[in-house]
C-alpha cells in the first residue's frame, strides 16, 4: 500500500516588498496511515510553512513548487472550493492557540455540530449524539453539559480538546497538529499527548505534528524531520535518531535541552549553538549550517551536502556526519 | 507553618525572608461592593534565599509563583506578611523610603521585547538604571555600561542599535544587563527564558551561570519548566494554587519527589530519550487547576490528587519537614517512610476516580 501523504521536492517562496524569501527549500516526506511524524526546528526553520502547504493554508504570497500527494491525489492544483472540501473531511488543523480558533459567540456544541452538518450532512440530532461522542473521545468529562458551554467557560486544555474533537469531527485522514501543547502547562499537555495517542489508536489517524519540544517528540513521533533554514537537515525513526543523531545541528539541539535525568552534583553546561539562523533572502551552495557548525570545513562552504543515507533508513545533509557531540 | 528549610549554613542574615507573604486581589465584585470576590493568588509563603544562592519557583500557570517574584521586587503590596531584603522589612516602606532599596532587587520578565522601550538605544537602556540612582556620570557611566554589555556577551557596537533590531536572545541579554548593572544583592528572574528558542535558551541559562557565579547574586529564578529550574537552581520550591506544596534541594527533589503533584510534574514533563520515555508510568492528572477565586477545602490538590484520602479534604496539611531536614513538604501521605508512590498507584489502577476513593475511605 503506498503512503498516504507524499510530498514531494516542496518549495515555497515568499514574495516579499524585501525580495523573496525563501521559506522552504527541496522538502520531501512521506507519511503512512496511522503514523505519527513530528517536524522538528526552531522558529523561521519552515516547519509550520511545509505543514501549512499541505491544506493549502498559506498566505497569498506564497508561491509553492513541487508536489504534494495525499492518497495519490494532487493536492497543489486543486482549486479553493475543493480545498475547502478536502480541509473537513482529509485533512485538519490544529493551532497552538485555540481560543483565537473558536468562535466566542458560539457555544462548543453549536460549533462541534455545524462541522457535522456542513462536512457530513447528519441531521441536528444525530450530530448532537456524535458530538457527544467527540468530547468523550477527547478526555472531556461531562460532555453533555460542556456542549452548551461557550469558548471562555473552558480551559486552556479543555479548548485544546474541543479544537481536537472539531478537527476530527469528520475522521480525518491526516491531522496536522501545529505546535499543539506549546501554549499549555505541562500536566495539561500530557493529557492532550493521550488524546492524539487514542486518535491514533481508535481511528487510525495520521499525524504531523510540529514541534521544538523535543520531549514531546521523544513521547509521541513514529519518526522525525529535523528542519533548518527551510530544509531537511536529518531524517530517522525516533530512536534512531535520538540513539545515533548524526547532523551537528541536531546534536546541538539535543546538547541544548537541560535534562532532568543529570545526577552528578555540579551543574552542567548546555551546549550553545553560535551565531544565528541565515536569511532566507538568498539561497547559495553552501550548508545553511556551516557559518555555526563546530566540524565545518572548506567542502562545507563550497557546495551544498545533499541529503543521503548515513545510516539504515537514516537520513542526514552533511559531509561529516557522525554522532560525536561537538 | 514551617519556614522552607534552608540547607546552606549562613552567615549574617539571608539575603531574603519572606514570611507568610499572602497576596490577594479583588475580582469584581457585586452590587454596592458587597461580599467582593477575592483572588488568593499567594497565601501564606515562606521562603529564604541565601548570600549567592539559587532558589528556584516552580509551578504551573495560575500557582502565583510570578506574583511572588513581583512582590519581591517591589512592583506590588502584599496583603499580609513580610518581606525582608538583607535583614530590612520592606513591605511597610513608602515610596521614596523604598526607592534606595531599589538597587538591591532587580527583575528580569519573559519577554524581552515589551520590557524595553523601543525608543531608547541599548546604551542608554543599561545606564538608565546607573542614572535613575545617581550612581555613575559622564565617562564612568560609558565605562560601566560598556563592562556589562561584554559580561552579557554584546559587542560594543549595539551600543547605538535599537531594541528592534535585535534577535530575542540580545534582547534578553540588554534584559540581563539592565537588571544587574547596579549589582544587585537579588535578582528575580520571572521565566527569563521560556519564549526563547532552545539553543538560545542554552545560551542564556549557561550566561545566567557564569553571572552568577561571577557577580555572587542571590536569585529567585520563577519558570514552568522543571528541567530549566533543575538546571539553574541550588534549591527548588514547587507551587501549587498559591500556596508551596515542597521545598527542598534541587538533587533530592528529583531523587525523592514526595508531594503528589511534584511526583505528577516529574512524570509530566516528557524526557528526550524515547526508550526511556515509553517505559515511564505516567502520571496524568485529571480536571483543570482549580480556581483561585474558590480554592478547594483542606489540600488544594486534593481534587486531581490521585492517592487523595477523606482526610485531604477537610484538613490542610502544613508544610513540615517530615522525611528529615532540609526537605518540607505540605501532604498527609508523606510519613517518616517517605512519600506515597503516586506512579505504582496509578499503573496498579488503584488511583479510581476521586469520588470512589472518598466513598472506600468513609
Amino acid at each position: 500500500m503506498s503512503a498516504l501523504l507524499e510530498v514531494d521536492g516542496l518549495g515555497v517562496t515568499f514574495t516579499t516588498e524585501d525580495g523573496p524569501v525563501h521559506a522552504v527549500n527541496d522538502v520531501s516526506l512521506t507519511i503512512q496511515r496511522a503514523q505519527i511524524l513530528a517536524v522538528v526546528g526552531e522558529s523561521g526553520c519552515g516547519k509550520s510553512v511545509t505543514a501549512m502547504s499541505i491544506p493549502g493554508l498559506l498566505p497569498e504570497n506564497a508561491q509553492v513548487s513541487g508536489s504534494i500527494r495525499l492518497e495519490g491525489v494532487e493536492l497543489t492544483r486543486l482549486g479553493a472550493g475543493e480545498l475547502r472540501r478536502l480541509r473537513g473531511k482529509q485533512v485538519s488543523v490544529v493551532f497552538q492557540e485555540p481560543m483565537t480558533s473558536l468562535n466566542p459567540a458560539f457555544s462548543v456544541g453549536y460549533q462541534i455540530v455545524e462541522v457535522l452538518r456542513q462536512h457530513e450532512r447528519l441531521g441536528r440530532r444525530t450530530a448532537a449524539r456524535r458530538a457527544v461522542e467527540l468530547l468523550e473521545l477527547v478526555g472531556i468529562p461531562a460532555p453533555s453539559r460542556r456542549l452548551r458551554e461557550y469558548p471562555h467557560q473552558l480551559s486552556g486544555g479543555m479548548r485544546q480538546r474541543v479544537m481536537i474533537a472539531i478537527a476530527v469531527a469528520c475522521s480525518p485522514k491526516l491531522l496536522i497538529a501545529d505546535e499543539p501543547t506549546t501554549a499549555l502547562d505541562v500536566t495539561i499537555q500530557a493529557g492532550i499527548l493521550d488524546v492524539m495517542r487514542t486518535l491514533r489508536a481508535e481511528l487510525g489517524t495520521a499525524i504531523m505534528l510540529i514541534t521544538h519540544d523535543l520531549g514531546v517528540v521523544a513521547d509521541i513521533a513514529d519518526r522525525v524531520v529535523v528542519m533548518y533554514a527551510g530544509r531537511r537537515v536529518e531524517q530517522a525513526g525516533v530512536d534512531e535518531l535520538f540513539a545515533q543523531p548524526q547532523h551537528p545541528y541536531t546534536l546541538g539541539l539535543l546538547g541544548a535541552v537541560p535534562r532532568l535525568s543529570v545526577t552528578s552534583g555540579a551543574r552542567g553546561r548546555l551546549t550553545e549553538i553560535p551565531g544565528m539562523v541565515p536569511s532566507l533572502h538568498e539561497d547559495p551552495d553552501e550548508c545553511s549550517f556551516a557559518p555555526r557548525c563546530p566540524r565545518a570545513a572548506a567542502d562545507c562552504r563550497a557546495h551544498r551536502p545533499a541529503l543521503r543515507a548515513v545510516r539504515d533508513e537514516h537520513l542526514a545533509a552533511c559531509f561529516h556526519p557522525g554522532p560525536v557531540r561537538p | 507553618m514551617t519556614s522552607v528549610p534552608q540547607v546552606r549554613s549562613q552567615a549574617g542574615p539571608p539575603v531574603l525572608d519572606v514570611t507568610d507573604l499572602s497576596v490577594h486581589f479583588s475580582a469584581g465584585g457585586r452590587l454596592l461592593g458587597r461580599g467582593r470576590d477575592v483572588v488568593r493568588a499567594v497565601d501564606g509563603v515562606s521562603l529564604r534565599i541565601g548570600q549567592g544562592e539559587v532558589l528556584g519557583l516552580v509551578g504551573e500557570s495560575g500557582s502565583g509563583k510570578s506574583t511572588v517574584g513581583r512582590a519581591v521586587a517591589g512592583l506590588l503590596r502584599p496583603t499580609s506578611g513580610s518581606i525582608s531584603l538583607g535583614g530590612r522589612e520592606i513591605t511597610r516602606l513608602s515610596r521614596s523610603q523604598m526607592r534606595p532599596l531599589r538597587r538591591d532587587v532587580h527583575i528580569v520578565f519573559q519577554d524581552p521585547y515589551s520590557s524595553l522601550n523601543p525608543r531608547m538605544s541599548i546604551g542608554a537602556i543599561v545606564a538608565e538604571p546607573l542614572r535613575q540612582h545617581g550612581v555613575a556620570r559622564g565617562r564612568e557611566r560609558d565605562r560601566q555600561v560598556d563592562s556589562m554589555l561584554a559580561k552579557v556577551g554584546l559587542r560594543a557596537q549595539l551600543r547605538d542599535r535599537y531594541p528592534h533590531e535585535l534577535s530575542g536572545g540580545q534582547r534578553q541579554r540588554v534584559g540581563l544587563a539592565r537588571a544587574l548593572v547596579l549589582r544587585p544583592r537579588l535578582f528575580v528572574a520571572d521565566e527569563p527564558v521560556s519564549a526563547l528558542d532552545v539553543s538560545v535558551q542554552a545560551a542564556i541559562l549557561n550566561l545566567l551561570t557564569d553571572l552568577q557565579e561571577e557577580m555572587g547574586f542571590s536569585c529567585l529564578f520563577i519558570g514552568h519548566d522543571l528541567s530549566v529550574v533543575e538546571f539553574i537552581s541550588d534549591r527548588i520550591a514547587v507551587m501549587y494554587l498559591g500556596k508551596i506544596v515542597e521545598a527542598t534541594t534541587r538533587l533530592r527533589l528529583f531523587e525523592q519527589p514526595q508531594h503528589p503533584y511534584t511526583q505528577a510534574l516529574f512524570s509530566a514533563a516528557p524526557l528526550p530519550d524515547p526508550p526511556l520515555q515509553r517505559g515511564r508510568v505516567r502520571i496524568v492528572l485529571s480536571g483543570d487547576l482549580p480556581s483561585p477565586l474558590d480554592p478547594p477545602s483542606g489540600c488544594s490538590f486534593h481534587t486531581r490528587c490521585p492517592v487523595a484520602v477523606e482526610r485531604c479534604r477537610s484538613d490542610e496539611p502544613a508544610l513540615t519537614e517530615v522525611t528529615g531536614p532540609g526537605h518540607a513538604v505540605a501532604c498527609h501521605l508523606v510519613d517518616e517512610h517517605g512519600p506515597p508512590d503516586v506512579a505504582a498507584a496509578v499503573a496498579a489502577g488503584t488511583a479510581g476516580t476521586k469520588e470512589d476513593r472518598v466513598h472506600d475511605q468513609a
